[in-house]
């Protein structure tokens, strides 16, 4: 699970009403989601998503449980989400659609090139490499397949 | 010297367990996903369909065809698999899980940021997303990592105007949004003796807000008596000293009525500092404050008068609204003015029916008040019941009289 993209920064406490709103919820469409991720933040940042590793502040993902806000992330072409500490039904839903989230403090470096591996557990921006606490080996296992959907097709 | 939470899964915190899942339930919004994810695992099975429950409550009765068409495909699953189905206006999810069917030392997951509130029954309970119950619904487990705990010692009894939901906001402002993070707040002291069922669920449903996995409540002969009107008979859980990791001490007697300021719910201040702001909507329910006692509460503060501004009310369940029927709370509270709306989370989510318009403020029993979550460019204040009755009534945030 190696990656590379451009940062883009974000705040601390990021909510997942944030991340997609209540209003764009009822549809199995997921371009809509990708289309109106961060709206009510700033409308012009979906469109800036694309190859981006966004990076935040602590707490990334709090509030409702909507899998949605994970979704819309990845299908926005986010390519991960760095940040101090994530809200946990977050962290659990975006591990299982295979999103890689990376536990770390990397300031605000908006534009910068950020690099990871998972597996071997780190993270680098500006030549600068940090070491990660491992993710456990079935949360690797639901990355590498892709998610946990695709994890348990393959199962038994 | 285990914590509940260790009890109840068997392992210590910081161990990551594969666990049984006794209760595992979602909503028309979360089940929608959870049913796709589960076809996409392969539709290979159900667990065990009498331990699974789908509740429609989050946009009900469907406000466009769109929601309609996802419904009617998960009510045709739900019936044809022969799941525990409450269709709209049966009530909001963790209310109806309430209502007789959650036990002491049950292992709950729920599709739904708030399942957290079960926890009140001495149940370990907690939130998952929908590709998470997807795979419960296949093998009836899924993995926790065992939490550390907050302790939250309440002492003595709320007075004057202050209610549970104060209390609450007292310890939500406290911790912050994220200082529950990953762990299990239990609620510990005397002052738990003092609290009937609805008020432990709502201090257990606002554990969320922190970032906790859940809320606890030991059971005890309030629990069992509670449970015993919905025909079960369960036993109360042995309290035991634990080393919590941190430990809150509230003496709810000093709790006065407060308010959370958007767009954070851990910014409370007293009502009292806000006194006067003009409110355009009062919004009463939720899985927060929307049982049989916040409406009859709400009802004797409002009988006789007329609100001042549109004020929503919304009961929790269709049980909670048989009650306030049969003892005339509906009828007071129609009297003074208010809209009623189907058993539901009504318009907390801003999803459908009650949402805000651009500028405009709500004071709501709610529990979030996240940037739009009403609506998009409205406000949404979070009080208590009688904060809410008050200022229904003036039409600004007022602070209540002492009953």
């Amino acid at each position: 699970m190696r990656g590379k993209g451009r940062a883009v920064c974000l705040g601390a406490d990021i909510d997942t009403d944030v991340i997609i709103a209540g209003r764009y919820l009822r549809t199995k469409d997921r371009s809509i989601w990708a289309q109106h991720v961060f709206e009510d933040l700033d409308p012009d940042l979906a469109p800036r998503l694309s190859g981006a590793v966004i990076v935040a502040g602590k707490n990334f993902g709090c509030g409702s449980s909507r899998e949605q806000a994970a979704i819309a992330l990845k299908e926005a072409g986010v390519i991960a989400v760095v940040a101090p500490g994530f809200a946990r039904i977050f962290f659990r839903n975006a591990i299982n659609i295979g999103l890689p989230l990376i536990e770390a403090d990397l300031g605000c470096p908006e534009g910068e090139t950020v690099r990871f591996d998972l597996e071997s557990g780190w993270v680098e921006l500006g030549g600068k490499r940090s070491r990660l606490r491992p993710l456990s080996p079935h949360m690797l296992d639901v990355l590498r397949a892709g998610g946990l959907v695709a994890y348990w097709r393959v199962k038994r | 010297m285990s914590s509940l939470s260790e009890r109840i899964l068997g392992a210590r915190a910081g161990e990551y367990i594969d666990r049984k899942v006794d209760r595992a339930y979602v909503h028309d919004g979360t089940g929608v996903l959870t049913l796709e994810a589960w076809k996409g695992m392969g539709s290979r099975g159900l667990f065990d369909p009498s331990r699974i429950s789908v509740i429609f409550d989050h946009i009900v009765p469907a406000n466009n065809s769109t929601t309609a068409t996802l419904q009617h495909e998960l009510r045709e699953f739900a019936k044809g698999s022969f799941l525990h189905f409450s269709d709209i206006g049966g009530g909001i999810c963790h209310q109806c899980m309430s209502e007789g069917i959650v036990l002491p030392g049950e292992v709950v997951a729920g599709a739904d940021s708030h399942s957290c509130t079960l926890g009140a029954f001495g149940a370990f309970s907690t939130g998952v997303g929908a590709t998470d119950m997807a795979a419960i619904w296949l093998t009836g487990e899924t993995w926790f990592k065992v939490p550390q705990s907050i302790g939250i010692r309440l002492q003595g009894a709320t007075t004057g105007a202050a209610e549970a939901k104060d209390v609450a906001l007292a310890y939500v402002g406290q911790l912050g949004m994220d200082g529950g993070s990953y762990k299990a707040l239990e609620f510990i002291g005397d002052g738990t003796g003092s609290l009937c069922m609805d008020e432990r669920l709502l201090l257990c449903n606002l554990a969320a807000e922190t970032g906790a996995k859940t809320g606890m409540f030991y059971a005890d002969d309030i629990t069992v008596e509670y449970l015993a009107r919905y025909g079960q008979s369960a036993g109360e859980q042995e309290k035991e000293p634990c080393d919590y990791v941190q430990e809150l001490e509230i003496n709810m007697a000093d709790v006065e009525p407060l308010i959370a300021v958007p767009p954070r719910v851990d910014t409370v201040r007293q009502v009292r500092d806000l006194a006067g702001l003009p409110v355009d909507q009062v919004f009463v329910g939720t899985c927060t404050n929307g049982r049989y006692s916040d409406l009859a509460r709400f009802a004797r503060m409002v009988r006789g008068n007329k609100v001042a501004v549109r004020t929503i009310v919304v009961p929790a369940s269709q049980e909670v609204m048989k009650e306030a029927i049969r003892t005339g709370v509906l009828t007071d509270i129609v009297e003074a003015g208010c809209s009623i709306g189907t058993p539901g989370c009504g318009p907390c989510l801003g999803a459908h029916m009650g949402v805000i318009g651009e500028g405009e403020v709500c004071l709501s029993t709610a529990n979030r008040n996240f940037r739009n979550r009403m609506g998009i460019g409205g406000e949404v204040y979070l009080a208590s019941v009688a904060t809410a009755a008050a200022t229904a009534l003036e039409g600004e945030i007022t602070e209540p009289e002492v009953p």
